[in-house]
């Protein structure tokens, strides 16, 4: 579903990644495991198309959705709003289902200011799900919340993935986090990174877990 | 609502109690009439039509070059504050136009195009442009580029990127144009119309300066400035307290 063919990635002098390839079917979840400043998050940002100036080449399918470590919404409207907004096929109905399955469906019609920090991280997921993408990005989406907090937002990633099943990948530096969420986990290294070569404990099936170019 | 209508009041009637009290101080209607003296002139020139013709040309060059200035100076705006190599070309030009003296572009612009409605209402715009560019390109440089990200991954439409991202996050900036931009335009306006139009506000100023009739300047200044207070207070001020509804919630 998703294919990634990074040669080289530089900001200025400093080549921060080397050579990464991976690829990701629908359904599967690949978490990407690596130390703070690694370049975890340079990496999914040429994933989810936000970054293009990279060596290399990367094939999306048509419709990508996003979690980022900060809830990122639109401060200046509803929580359903920001569903639609982001969503033109999404209808009202819909919407405030998704919102439902969040927990959320009592605040419609309140600004994400009005919402607890935890709520508004619920409210980027259900974006994130409600237009049922073929492909999924999160970006540290547990980081920095509380233990109950973070909780409620695995258990509850957890199942919209097994809802949505869409081709999955997200970042995080907490091998928990990922074994819990991921079918595959590929672990960064070095610098440049590139990935680590030794067999990973979530690796499921023979494929291999990744490959160099 | 004391607050809302209350307060205004009271310091718009403290302005004219100055006004009274300075009149009686000079004592000398010639030089500066009492308040209540406009009154009877002014209801007269209502009823003769004179009044409302030359309020109406004006307010039109004003709702034109208020127009033309804040959609250009928007586009332009965003397009020196998103680029850097944008703004890298037109920066110079941005300083040159600024500094510009309206009376300059005035004059220039009925030299180049003639006496007429055209040129009158390009040089008032052509002298608020860079002022609106300035402060939109404020606005645009401080654009959240996380949003921008997100928009860009769900692949918002152009239009609604537009609509429900950009513009809410330069609405102070627009609003703070279009406060000064309003103010600013109908000044050169009057300048404009005193140089070289036959109707409007700035002409019957003119008029009324060679009759040394400071009374019937007074009139039609006032009633100007009373037009554009009722704009600020039942368009501008309300679209603000909409714009800003989600940071009081």
């Amino acid at each position: 579903m998703i294919t990634v063919d990074i040669r080289a990635k530089s900001f200025g002098k400093t080549q921060v990644l080397g050579p990464i390839s991976f690829s990701v079917e629908t359904g599967e979840t690949l978490a990407i495991l690596g130390p703070s400043g690694i370049g975890k998050s340079t990496l999914l940002r040429i994933v989810a198309g936000i970054d293009t100036r990279f060596d290399g080449t990367v094939q999306r399918p048509g419709s990508c959705a996003i979690v980022f470590q900060e809830p990122t919404l639109l401060p200046w409207r509803s929580a359903l709003q920001n569903l639609c907004l982001v969503h033109p096929g999404l209808d009202e109905a819909a919407a405030r289902e998704a919102l439902g399955r969040v927990g959320l469906g009592d605040k419609a019609d309140l600004f994400p200011g009005q919402l607890s920090l935890g709520q508004q991280r619920r409210l980027a997921l259900a974006r994130a799900f409600a237009g049922e993408p073929d492909l999924l990005i999160m970006d540290e989406p547990f980081v920095s919340l509380d233990a109950e907090t973070a909780e409620t937002m695995l258990a509850l990633t957890e199942a919209l993935l097994a809802d949505v099943a869409p081709a999955a990948i997200f970042v995080t530096h907490a091998r928990a986090e990922a074994e819990r969420l991921a079918t595959r986990i590929i672990e960064l290294q070095g610098a440049p990174a590139t990935v680590r070569l030794d067999p990973q404990p979530g690796q499921e099936e023979g494929d291999p877990p990744h490959d160099r170019a | 609502m004391t607050g809302r209508i209350g307060v205004p009041a009271v310091s718009l009637a403290s302005l004219l109690l100055v006004w009274v009290v300075a009149a009686a101080l000079t004592a000398d209607p010639q030089i500066l009439p009492q308040p209540g003296a406009l009154v009877a002139p002014f209801l007269a020139e209502m009823s003769a039509g004179t009044l409302p013709y030359h309020l109406g040309r004006t307010l039109l060059r004003v709702l034109w070059a208020f127009a033309l200035a804040m959609g250009t100076g928007l586009v332009l705006g965003l397009l020196m504050g998103r680029s850097a190599r944008v703004n890298l070309w037109l920066d110079p030009w941005l300083v040159v136009f600024l500094n510009l003296p309206a009376l300059v572009l005035i004059v220039l612009c009925y030299l180049w195009i003639g006496l007429n409605e055209t040129a009158a209402i390009i040089a008032v715009t052509l002298n608020k442009i860079p002022n609106v560019t300035t402060v939109i390109r404020e606005g645009a440089r401080a654009l959240s580029p996380d949003l921008d990200a997100m928009a860009k991954v769900y692949r918002m439409p152009l239009g609604a990127r537009l609509r429900h991202v950009i513009l809410p996050q330069l609405a102070p900036f627009i609003a703070a144009a279009a406060r000064s931009g309003i103010a600013v335009i109908w000044k050169i306006v009057l300048v404009v119309e005193f140089l070289g139009r036959s109707n409007g506000i700035g002409f019957q100023i003119h008029l009324y300066f060679q009759l040394f009739d400071v009374g019937m300047v007074l009139i039609y200044a006032l009633s100007f400035i009373a037009v554009m207070l009722a704009f600020e207070w039942l368009f501008l001020q309300p679209w603000e307290r909409r714009a800003r509804r989600w940071r009081g919630a």
